[in-house]
């Protein structure tokens, strides 16, 4: 236990984004993310980096484009209302091929919304986030230590891919503490020769733009981003199974409402029903192996969610509709109980 | 319990532990007392809150002093409409839940005047060495100075809250004690509590002095 601290989720992500070598943050509070913001205030004046509250999400972001054209790493973060603010520049970003990590710390929505915690940002999240043809690589933690080895994650894939890499957290994740363990070995920043960097009167310059005039070369731009996607999908989905093995229902939800889940699949066990879950680490990608083996395998499947029912979606699309999948949520900023979702594995286990 | 000051702030550094043992400490002392008021004067943080704990005080007849928008989705600093009553009546033992840091030390300020007339109260300083931005005597001796000059108020004491929350193991509770009497020492203060999860409470008692059993609030 020596090295461990113990944390917000929040400080965990502003700590690790520092560990994982960005020294450049952009942002503007809002709650339940402003510790993020906080954090990064007090450490990065320590360390020699920029900490900088922009006059608005937008601006934020757009400094993010810029210091990573530049080549370095840096990070944005706020929560669902300032995300949909954010969400051209993070458009920009991927027609720029740009790394950089956002961080979204949701709550209730739509519009302004509540402060509590949701996952209701999940379309957003994985199915672009802003206009055009794009995807985010979106990881979802399900611990303080998560938050903050899927943060250097993030950062990793993000420079890998040349993409922007979204942490798709919640309030409770932002706001609880617990222990966590923060020597990470990072792989260092690759060469980025395409980086805005200065000539040095060696080289052309480098442009950074997601503008293009003419549409033969963009449609060649997006085929050639998607064949990047591809690889994504191939090599980097994640995704935790827990009591699978001889499962007959199986249960599946991320981040905080895995946490309530996973509770209620042991309190299902102790009654004798045989029920697994699968939690996505990764929600884009989507791991869609697991789920085409378990719809083999089980009779039913419930996705838990703190929204009215959008990963449920992506859950249907991987098992192919072969088994019935009902959701069981909570939205709004409220979270379901153990007892709701052993109430619904019950009801299925029963075969109603 | 019984020797506490009529008025007794919990301050220290955000997330150091504040509200959990503003809640067993009112718990306790209204075993002993009559009239026991816990005040909620956090304007820092949303979540987790001593609102939340409101079922408990029923139960146990303690007054709750809180903002009634704590805990809802109205998203701004605010303090109790009954916040006057920490100092105006005197009939309760108070218990005060500062919000985190210096900023949150702020709301104590128009208090302080009538808390140095009465003179009857402690200002607690809470430490958790496991906490990373306060993990050495300087940093967290840094924190406490901000705390009383945006309070304008001094520590009396300071409560030894150091813990990986349910993770926390005795040989933690124990390699903290010096980094507490430290800061201690340097303040010119006593160590008034050395806090320890209640399992932990009966095999470490001879060995720590002031030793206070806590039960663990919130978990998801």
């Amino acid at each position: 236990m020596a090295n461990k601290v113990l944390m917000k989720g929040n400080e965990a992500i502003a700590e690790a984004a520092i560990k994982a070598g960005c020294m450049h943050y952009f942002g503007y509070p809002i709650t339940p993310q402003t510790e993020i913001a906080a954090y990064m205030a007090k450490r990065m004046p320590k360390i020699g980096g920029t900490f900088l509250q922009a006059e608005s999400e937008i601006a934020a972001i757009n400094m993010v484009y810029g210091v990573s054209a530049a080549g370095y790493r840096v990070m944005t973060s706020s929560s669902s209302p300032g995300i949909s603010l954010k969400s051209e520049g993070i458009s920009y970003l991927a027609g720029a091929d740009l790394p950089a990590v956002i961080i979204n710390v949701q709550r209730g929505g739509p519009g302004l919304g509540g402060i509590q915690p949701s996952q209701s940002d999940y379309f957003q999240a994985t199915k672009g986030g802003g206009h055009g043809d794009f995807h985010l690589i979106v990881l979802a933690p399900g611990s303080v230590q998560e938050m903050a080895s899927l943060t250097v994650k993030g950062f990793e894939l993000a420079d890998k891919y040349r993409m922007p890499a979204m942490i798709l957290a919640d309030g409770t994740m932002g706001q609880m503490m617990e222990p966590v363990e923060l020597d990470f070995d990072v792989a260092p920043a690759p060469e980025k020769p395409w980086a805005t960097n200065g000539t040095k009167m060696q080289r052309k310059h480098n442009i950074v733009n997601s503008l293009s005039l003419i549409p033969e070369e963009l449609e060649k731009f997006n085929f050639k981003r998607f064949e990047r996607y591809k690889l994504v999908e191939e090599n980097e989905a994640m995704y935790e199974e827990y009591k699978t093995e001889d499962a007959d229902i199986l249960v599946t939800a991320y981040g905080i409402a895995s946490r309530v889940t996973k509770n209620a699949v042991d309190e299902a066990r102790k009654k004798g029903i045989k029920v697994g879950l699968i939690r996505p680490i990764t929600v884009w990608p989507f791991p869609k192996k697991p789920f085409e083996k378990m719809a083999e395998k089980v009779k039913h499947i419930v996705c838990v969610e703190l929204s009215m029912g959008q990963m449920i979606e992506d859950v249907k699309l991987a098992v192919s509709c072969k088994v019935p999948v009902t959701l069981c949520n909570r939205a709004g900023g409220m979270i379901p109980s153990t007892e709701q979702i052993l109430a619904e594995i019950e009801k299925y286990a029963k075969g109603e | 319990m019984k020797n506490l000051k009529r008025i007794t702030i919990i301050s220290g550094h955000y997330g150091s532990g504040k509200t959990n043992i503003a809640v067993n400490l009112s718990i306790d002392l209204k075993k002993e007392f009559d009239k026991v008021a816990v005040a909620d004067l956090d304007i820092v943080n949303p979540y987790f809150r001593t609102k939340d704990s409101i079922l408990e005080f029923k139960k146990n007849g303690i007054r709750l002093i809180s903002s009634e928008y704590a805990g809802t989705n109205v998203d701004i600093p605010a303090l109790p409409q009954e916040m006057y009553a920490i100092t105006d009546d005197r009939s309760y033992k108070m218990i005060v839940d500062l919000g985190g840091d210096d900023r949150g030390a702020l709301a104590l300020g128009r208090l302080t005047p009538k808390i140095k007339e009465e003179n009857d109260y402690d200002m607690l300083l809470v430490v958790n060495r496991f906490r990373p931005l306060t993990p050495d005597l300087e940093t967290t001796v840094t924190v406490a100075r901000e705390i009383e000059e945006a309070g304008k108020l001094k520590f009396t004491g300071v409560i030894n809250n150091s813990n990986l929350g349910e993770f926390t193991t005795k040989e933690d509770i124990l390699s903290s004690l010096s980094y507490a009497e430290e800061i201690a020492k340097a303040m010119e203060i006593p160590v008034v509590l050395t806090t320890v999860k209640r399992e932990f409470y009966g095999e470490l008692k001879g060995k720590i002095k002031n030793l206070y059993p806590l039960d663990l609030q919130a978990k998801i």
